[in-house]
């Protein structure tokens, strides 16, 4: 089948609108973060968080007493605490949101035009998983977004995503094409999306996990009785034991995704190669990812490596998971070394 | 450690410690070795451990990349070599690492699959003192409700979320999610049971790598093989006798994008008549990528494919010696192909001819002959030929030491040469003959077949494998996604008469749910007619 160059070339237009909407957006969200920071001036405590005032919805029957207790707001059972309505707070960030939806539709429209110029899934090469890729990053952000008010995060998962694109768009693009045999299975759509969407998970802790170990320096800093003048901006975020919480969470909803990741992929193997594990480049590191990942799962919950030892584990992971998307693909040889760069 | 915990004043003196002792010693690391911390040492160090495979060519993967990267690095490469570099996989020092992890791991889960069997029997736990001090706690006064009533509503809003329930007097304990825990468990069995399946299965599978042309056929038995690797229980004289015959196979190549996709490969389809077992009806049999044949459970993988010149080859006496598709192997995706011709039955002198096919040639002024194109568009045969001395066996076939096909000895062969005194170039294009000087003999390029290379594979445990690995991915969602928790309710009587309800739950970690969850229970139970509609089924 002949692939539509109409569609082709639509499809890079869409991305490449979708880039620049995407750097409105990144812009939206600093002065939003900004502007956080400079409202909260003055402050010495960090006031309660955003998300956790999204959490805890007001309960009825929730008596007084146990309210007052600290720690019970955080289990989410206390009363809704003191947060300015959203529209008071930054204008800016309203506007982020919204950039953020229409790059998005963008973005998906040029992954579809993509997969259709060609009929076939539209992740059969480094360009095309890159550019899918983003799109779930971008597309689990939102999701997430319209359920606990995230938007701290955003300027840390649109910077990444437009840098993704910048990356596809001017290294790694690839004309629109047929696959190889090796590819042309429905194990491709299994495997591949259900690796798009743990990848994404992955990239929203790791954001978390890095403003974790910011805000938690801040806060040492601060209990040693330094006042910490550079990046106010995170004033106005949560406090690194819910930022860590929040981190934990997403790990814990990549981490069986990714499970499943890897054992499609063994899977397809057999049936394309006829052997489910054969230590392919690609396979190693998927394994030392998950084991690097398992480890940070195990760390947590040993007393002694739980907090910061356990997000450095987070964070090795993360790195295990870019080593496998750029150099693996590019400079080791390998039975995955089919993805056209 | 047991004199730090005791109080300065209970030291009067130092203590003695007393020796350990084999056993002791053997306990302590058996303690150490199942210590969580050690196991996710451990965990790590396996991650690490996996990484040079990645790095280093593999000897099961890649044999020829090994042996070029030992020839590129002689001095780095033996000491690689010796220290497992390119066999990390089969090492002893990842063995090590893993057969340690999964002791710590039994030493860890056993116990704790022991004690869970034992509390998911028990009773929910009585009901503390203090309700207040748990970390969730409500309480509402419940005008005009008797206290039975309202621990009645209790114990049906509590069985209705499906937790166990256990009465103590005024209060009535509640817990759930007991299998979190047994997740937990057997997701780590199951990566035991995984790893046993996988080794067992080492012992019963087989697996073979052939090359078959074009209306060849292939008869599966261990000669027929390139190569073939067997556990220790598999008898390679008695594989199951099936037959098939590579009927044709088509090739297609990208010729209309442009860039880096153009001569991309886009579609390999096999046609095979497949014979069961003797004497069974022949069957036909399609094999692509990602669809092998199977044949009672040995499966056939398309894994690659290439070109086979139909080379004639006339020896000195013009008698025809030699005569057949000869399979070269492809060493780039343009399949520039690279094989030699030996044709040890010429007389008076053997012949040996050593050489590239190429597809779509191309002579390129830098590089030479190359091909530019993977399909067979304008094919070429380039070689040079050799000769034994007369009535010599120069190519060294009957001397017993097994050689490879695709190599040429040329050790005691003699190169012939053209009359500039270079050696000899053949240039061949399909339906060419060209004499070889000296009277050597003639060789004619007759045209071209594809082949297939073969994977074939028999293993019995991957059912095994698979099974495991699913129970596994199971046993972890549910170990993370279900919550253990616990929630009394208890009911008394205030100052002035009324009766007040207590809801208190307790959570293992973090739980942001709980909370929600006790006052929906406080809810129900303040507002019964909105439960009692829905009584549960025993």
């Amino acid at each position: 089948m002949a692939v539509d160059e109409t569609l082709a070339s639509l499809s890079n237009q869409l991305v490449y609108s979708a880039m620049l909407v995407y750097t409105g957006a990144l812009g939206a969200y600093a002065v939003d973060l900004s502007s956080r920071g400079g409202s909260r001036r003055g402050e010495s405590a960090v006031a309660e968080p955003a998300l956790v005032a999204a959490d805890g919805s007001p309960l009825p029957g929730a008596s007084s007493p146990a309210a007052s207790r600290p720690g019970v707001s955080r289990l989410g059972a206390g009363p809704q605490p003191e947060v300015a309505p959203a529209a008071e707070r930054s204008r800016a960030g309203g506007i982020a949101v919204a950039l953020t939806w229409l790059a998005f539709a963008l973005h998906l429209g040029g992954v579809v035009a993509r997969g259709a110029s060609a009929g076939r899934a539209p992740w059969g090469n480094m360009y095309e998983f890159a550019v899918s890729g983003a799109v779930v990053v971008t597309g689990v952000f939102l999701v997430v977004l319209s359920r606990r008010d995230i938007r701290y995060l955003g300027t840390f998962v649109v910077g990444p995503v437009l840098l993704t694109l910048g990356l596809a768009v001017a290294v790694l693009y690839t004309r629109a094409s047929q696959l190889v045999p090796a590819l042309q299975s429905f194990w491709l759509v299994i495997h591949v999306s259900v690796a798009f969407v743990a990848s994404a998970l992955f990239t929203l802790a790791f954001s978390t996990t890095v403003l974790q170990l910011v805000q938690e320096r801040r806060e040492l800093g601060r209990s040693a009785g330094r006042e910490q003048r550079r990046g106010r901006f995170m004033d106005a975020m949560p406090s690194s034991v819910d930022l860590e919480r929040s981190s934990y969470r997403l790990h814990v909803v990549a981490f069986p995704l990714w499970t499943f990741t890897v054992m499609a992929g063994a899977i397809w193997a057999e049936a394309a190669w006829g052997r489910y594990w054969n230590w392919d480049p690609k396979e190693v590191w998927s394994f030392v990812i998950w084991v690097v990942y398992a480890s940070y799962l195990h760390a947590r919950a040993t007393r002694g490596w739980d907090g910061r030892r356990s997000a450095y584990l987070a964070l090795a992971g993360y790195a295990c998971i870019l080593f496998n998307f750029l150099v693996v693909n590019i400079f080791f040889v390998g039975l995955h070394s089919y993805s056209g760069v | 450690m047991v004199d730090t915990l005791l109080p300065e004043t209970a030291r009067p003196e130092p203590i003695r410690q007393p020796g350990l002792g084999p056993v002791g010693w053997l306990r302590w690391a058996w303690r150490q070795l199942t210590s969580m911390r050690v196991a996710l040492l451990l965990l790590m160090l396996l991650a690490v451990a996996a990484v040079p495979g990645s790095v280093f060519p593999q000897r099961r993967i890649d044999p020829g990349a090994v042996t070029a990267y030992l020839s590129e690095h002689p001095s780095t490469g033996p000491w690689l070599d010796r220290l497992g570099a390119f066999d990390v996989y089969s090492s002893p020092w990842f063995a090590a690492v893993y057969l340690l992890l999964f002791v710590s791991l039994v030493g860890c889960v056993v116990p704790r699959a022991r004690q869970h069997w034992r509390n998911a029997r028990s009773a929910p736990p009585r009901t503390p003192r203090r309700l207040d001090r748990l970390p969730v706690h409500a309480t509402a006064v419940l005008d005009g409700v008797d206290e039975t009533a309202a621990l009645d509503a209790a114990r049906t809003a509590l069985r209705r979320r499906r937790f166990r329930l256990a009465d103590h007097g005024s209060s009535v304990a509640a817990e759930k999610g007991h299998s979190a825990e047994t997740g937990n468990v057997a997701f780590h069995l199951a990566l035991l049971g995984l790893l046993v399946s996988i080794a067992a299965g080492s012992l019963f599978s087989y697996s073979g790598q052939a090359i078959v042309v074009e209306g060849e056929r292939f008869a599966n038995v261990w000669p027929r093989y390139n190569s073939f690797q067997a556990g220790r229980q598999v008898d390679p004289g008695d594989l199951p006798p099936f037959t098939m015959t590579l009927d044709s196979l088509s090739v297609v190549f990208d010729e209309t994008t442009q860039g880096n996709q153009f001569g991309a490969p886009r579609s390999f389809d096999g046609r095979l008549t497949v014979v069961d077992e003797p004497g069974a009806a022949p069957r036909a049999a399609r094999l692509r990528v990602n669809s092998p044949l199977d044949v009672d459970g040995t499966r056939v993988f398309l894994v690659g494919n290439g070109y086979a010149p139909v080379v004639t080859v006339r020896d000195g006496e013009g008698q025809v010696a030699a005569s057949g598709p000869v399979p070269f192997l492809a060493r780039d995706a343009r399949y520039t192909s690279v094989g030699v011709v030996k044709v040890p039955d010429a007389a008076p002198r053997q012949i040996g001819l050593s050489g590239l096919f190429l597809p779509t040639a191309f002579v390129d002024p830098r590089l030479g002959p190359v091909s530019i194109f993977p399909d067979a568009k304008d094919p070429r045969l380039y070689l040079t030929a050799w000769v034994s001395r007369p009535g010599e066996d120069g190519l060294g076939l009957d001397s017993g030491v097994p050689q490879s096909v695709y190599v040429l000895e040329t050790e005691d062969m003699v190169q012939l040469r053209g009359s500039d005194g270079e050696p000899l170039r053949l240039l061949l294009s399909p339906g060419a003959t060209v004499d070889l000087p000296g009277g050597a003999g003639s060789v004619t390029f007759d045209g071209v077949k594809r082949y297939a290379a073969l994977d074939i594979r028999y293993d019995p445990s991957k059912v095994w494998v698979l099974g495991f690995a699913l129970l596994s991915l199971a046993g972890l969602t549910t170990s993370l996604f279900v919550r253990r928790r616990r929630l009394w309710a208890r009911v008394s009587r205030d100052d002035e008469g009324r009766t007040v309800v207590e809801v208190a739950g307790l959570a293992r970690g973090d739980d942001a749910g709980l909370g929600p969850l006790v006052a929906e229970v406080l809810q129900d139970v303040k507002t019964p007619s909105a439960t009692g509609s829905t009584t549960p089924k025993e």
